[in-house]
């Protein structure tokens, strides 16, 4: 499947993968992140369920400490 | 150019943090006559906080959110300020953030901006909030950008965290919330009409 990930096209072998596994493979190891599939908010509790398909839009957003 | 002021005065904008971010940011919003700031923090100010923060010598110890709005009402003395000495959580972002324009996030720790990016973009969808993340240390102006991502906003270079190797240090944090509150502007008063040359 081909999606956008942080607004650039990016390849995976897979059909479909749930939040997590898209983070295991991109080594994404941030704790604290916002996540959005096509626009819409993902809740951490979420992970494990929400799947990225084909052509979706995801932004995977690290926070950091300072302010 | 008399509209900008009086859209401005019509406007009110929340600032949940008082530290380094919400200080400055709120400064510069009441510096241009935003009509209304909601202030929120629940820390006291130390000596430390003084190398980036909007406050002076002679405030250390007092909380941040009333020594904010002193010194905001120097400045400003027809700003509205309301001043809430709180640890937010989500159900207080949702209640008293409710009627402003524009939400500024100036927390200092990663688990309280997930916590009200999540919060805004899940229950207050149709806000703006406009987001810090990314300031520590000095130089590297050019690192320093702005995200659009519909209704959340994110400044700064995304990637540098505090450490003891790279504190927060008044000008990369000013120009963050500075850059915050650019983007205010340019949400309360739309894009400025300029044309930029290629």
């Amino acid at each position: 499947m081909k999606i956008t990930l942080n607004h650039q096209l990016e390849e995976f072998d897979a059909e479909i993968l749930t939040i997590n596994e898209l983070l295991k493979i991109k080594n994404f190891t941030f704790k604290m992140l916002v996540i959005k599939i096509n626009g819409k908010i993902i809740r951490k509790h979420e992970y494990d369920t929400a799947t990225v398909k084909d052509g979706d839009d995801v932004i995977v957003l690290h926070l950091i400490t300072g302010g | 150019m008399q509209w900008i002021y009086d859209t401005l005065k019509t406007k009110t904008v929340g600032i949940a943090g008082c530290g380094g971010l919400g200080s400055n940011c709120a400064m510069a919003l009441a510096r241009v006559g935003i009509g209304r700031l909601i202030i929120a923090d629940f820390d006291i100010i130390s000596n430390d906080n003084l190398n980036r923060q909007y406050f002076f010598n002679n405030q250390i110890g007092k909380l941040k959110v009333y020594a904010l709005k002193e010194n905001l009402l120097r400045v400003n003395p027809e700003l509205k300020v309301n001043a809430l000495d709180i640890r937010l959580c989500s159900n207080d972002i949702i209640e008293i953030f409710n009627d402003c324009d524009v939400i500024v996030e100036a927390f200092d720790l990663a688990k309280m901006k997930q916590m009200i990016i999540e919060t805004v973009l899940t229950f207050m969808p149709e806000k703006y909030i406009v987001s810090g993340i990314g300031l520590a240390g000095w130089g590297e102006n050019n690192m320093l950008k702005t995200i659009n991502m519909d209704r959340l906003i994110v400044c700064g270079d995304g990637e540098i965290e505090i450490s003891e190797t790279l504190p927060p240090l008044a000008p990369r944090v000013g120009i963050v919330a500075n850059m915050q509150a650019n983007q205010v502007l340019e949400i309360l008063l739309g894009k400025m009409p300029y044309k930029r040359s290629e």
